[in-house]
């Protein structure tokens, strides 16, 4: 089972009307691998993810997840596979209409299965791994600032203990400080809990903190899946422009001691 | 994945639990689970060495079944005593608990309606001094009338609800003069039938009619857009570049309501009276041109301008509420959708107040005796 990909992208196209925005896209993320999806502005990096949790369906080609096809099976099963992995969206789409432990709890409430005093237990334990004090619970989402957002929202991510974690723009609309936090507390779930992650992100500090792999797109193709190390090798424009523009340079020089 | 599951001894008073722990693979046995670990904490001793995964749902299900305590005799490996020890340690840490309703509650409940109200109504009376203000202010820089939204929101709130204006004052104008009919041909009253109609519809079923489908089509319409707004930012980012708020996204309103509504009034009003007096030509046998004929016999010309002014009156009514709670709206889904409702809701009841109000006010005006 381990030597199975979790996801497997083959020949994915899509299209906005008359506009291709991916043409014959192939990935491969293995079990464990944190994998960074990067590209130029409209180069369809969301859409991709967007293909990968099901919310949008190619026009050609297969999502496969946890080594079946997104769509395949009966209702439950496809349920199932869903629950197998946790989404942290841009905003963070918490439900505004509910409170902090509410937001983080409802997925395991939706599934009937834990009692009352075990979600409540869940919940702490969730709040606590994201560094989350226990009074915010009583919080409503619109009294929280955009950091304590996105670490509810990664609670909630995890509430149904996925295996595999996609993050879109993660650290986008955080300052440096509690961005670097917030990757520091995505990288240490990461490692204990063993999940996979594919993250969209601008900011190369992210990058450069958090991926294994990073697979660039562009050209309506995913030009390069690799290490970090391999990438920066790349002769390739947007590596040009997007890793070796001197304001890239900073975080590499940066984090070239750590790596 | 391994299938969890538990091999009891009864021999050796031994629980052995092995396979997956994970909330994936617990899904299917979880009932049969619960019930077999159960109330058994300290009678037999348990040993959790088998077990190849633990998650934090596992942990829970384990942990809550032995009553938040470790049981007396225990096998397990460093690395699953930490996943349940977390567990453990949170389990102490209760999430603090909204209070419950009281006595104190429900007075507090009640104190807040009360300030609520107040705060409405301060709010309410800020938003037509600010709109005066904008008008004083208007009048001395006439360049900066906001006339193409004015224009704009005549056309979206006047001209695109004549249709379905058209379509219900036809249907009312039809079943007023049928029922009507009906009782006056037993009396052998039948020309009253254009009395009624006329003064009924052109001095209130009308504006009444048109202000709760204009409340519903456009008052809501109003709010959610401000409300909206108020979500994504757009209020503030007017505010930042200096442009006024009320001048811009309030004012057209106001203004392209108190101007449509009297027109949707007098179309409204037409075309009830045009299904009332068709259906009187069918029912009664009474010649429309006769109709037309004795309308303005029966009907003193002062209905028609207390008609005009209420539908001015409630236009202008219908927006300033529409505007006010849509200005009111918190970020968030749950506020824009309680502040639409309420906008509605308030709309129509104080449409039917000042018509009340209207109702005492023109009493000895433009009715024959």
């Amino acid at each position: 089972m381990n030597a199975k990909p979790v996801i497997e992208l083959r020949g994915i196209v899509t299209r906005f009307g008359t506009k291709l925005v991916h043409e014959g896209v192939d990935l491969t993320v293995m079990r464990g691998e944190v994998v960074a999806l990067v590209g130029g502005s409209g180069s369809g990096k969301t859409t991709l993810l967007r293909h990968i949790i099901g919310l949008t369906r190619p026009a050609a080609g297969e999502v496969s997840v946890f080594g079946a096809p997104l769509f395949s099976g009966s209702v439950k099963e496809q349920r199932t596979r869903r629950r197998r992995f946790g989404v942290l969206f841009q905003h963070g789409a918490l439900f505004s209409a509910l409170n902090v432990a509410e937001n983080v709890g409802f997925p395991l409430r939706e599934l009937r299965l834990a009692t009352h005093a075990e979600i409540a237990n869940l919940v702490a334990l969730k709040l606590a791994m994201v560094e989350l004090e226990p009074s915010t619970a009583l919080l409503m989402p619109a009294e929280l600032s955009g950091g304590m957002v996105k670490r509810v929202a990664l609670a909630r991510a995890l509430a149904l203990e996925p295996e595999l974690l996609l993050l879109d723009e993660p650290t986008a609309g955080l300052d440096p400080d509690r961005s670097l936090a917030f990757v520091e507390l995505v990288r240490s779930l990461q490692r204990q809990l063993g999940l996979t992650v594919v993250l969209v992100s601008h900011d190369v500090d992210t990058l450069v903190a958090l991926a294994t792999k990073i697979a660039i797109l562009s050209d309506r193709r995913i030009v390069s899946c690799a290490s970090l190390e391999e990438t920066m090798e790349l002769d390739h424009p947007f590596v040009e422009s997007f890793f070796r523009k001197p304001l890239g340079l900073r975080p590499l020089a940066r984090s070239g001691g750590a790596h | 994945m391994r299938s969890p599951t538990i091999a009891a001894d009864p021999a050796m008073r031994l629980v052995r639990l092995q396979g997956d722990w994970t909330l994936r693979a617990l899904t299917p046995h979880l009932d049969a689970f619960r019930v077999e670990l159960a109330g058994r904490r300290d009678e037999v001793a348990w040993s959790l060495q088998d077990i190849s995964r633990l998650d934090s749902f596992g942990a829970a299900l384990l942990w809550h079944a032995w009553g938040k305590r470790w049981p007396a005799s225990v096998e397990i490996g460093d690395e699953l005593r930490a996943i349940i020890a977390r567990i453990a340690e949170n389990a102490e840490t209760s999430l603090p608990r909204s209070p419950g309703f009281s006595a104190l509650g429900a007075i507090i409940a009640l104190g807040s309606a009360l300030l609520a109200f107040r705060s409405h109504a301060l709010g309410f009376i800020r938003l037509f001094g600010q709109l005066s203000l904008d008008l004083a202010y208007l009048a001395r820089h006439p360049r900066e009338w906001p006339l193409r939204e004015i224009s704009a929101n005549v056309y979206k709130v006047g001209l695109k609800a004549m249709p379905v204006a058209a379509l219900v004052g036809f249907l009312i104008g039809v079943v007023l003069s049928y029922l009507s009919a009906l009782q006056l041909r037993a009396f052998g009253a039948d020309l009253y039938i254009v009395n009624i109609l006329g003064l009924g519809i052109i001095r209130e079923l009308g504006p009444v009619l048109v202000s709760v489908l204009v409340a519903g089509r456009s008052g809501s319409a109003m709010t959610a857009q401000l409300g909206v707004m108020r979500v994504t930012e757009e209020i503030d980012a007017l505010s930042a570049m200096g442009i006024s708020r009320t001048i811009r996204l309030v004012l057209p309103k106001v203004i392209a309501l108190t101007l449509a509504m009297p027109l949707l009034v007098l179309w409204t009003s037409a075309v009830a009276l045009l299904g009332g007096m068709l259906s009187a030509w069918l029912q009664l046998d009474l010649g429309m041109a006769f109709f037309i004929e004795r309308l303005p016999q029966v009907v003193p010309l002062a209905n028609l301008f207390i008609g005009f002014g209420k539908g001015a009156v409630f236009g202008l009514m219908i927006a300033l509420v529409a505007c006010h709670f849509g200005l009111r709206t918190s970020p968030n889904t749950e506020s824009l959708s309680a502040n639409t409702t309420a906008s509605v809701v308030s709309s129509i009841t104080v449409v039917i107040l000042v018509d009340a109000l209207f109702a005492i006010a023109t009493r000895s005006i433009g009715v024959p005796r």
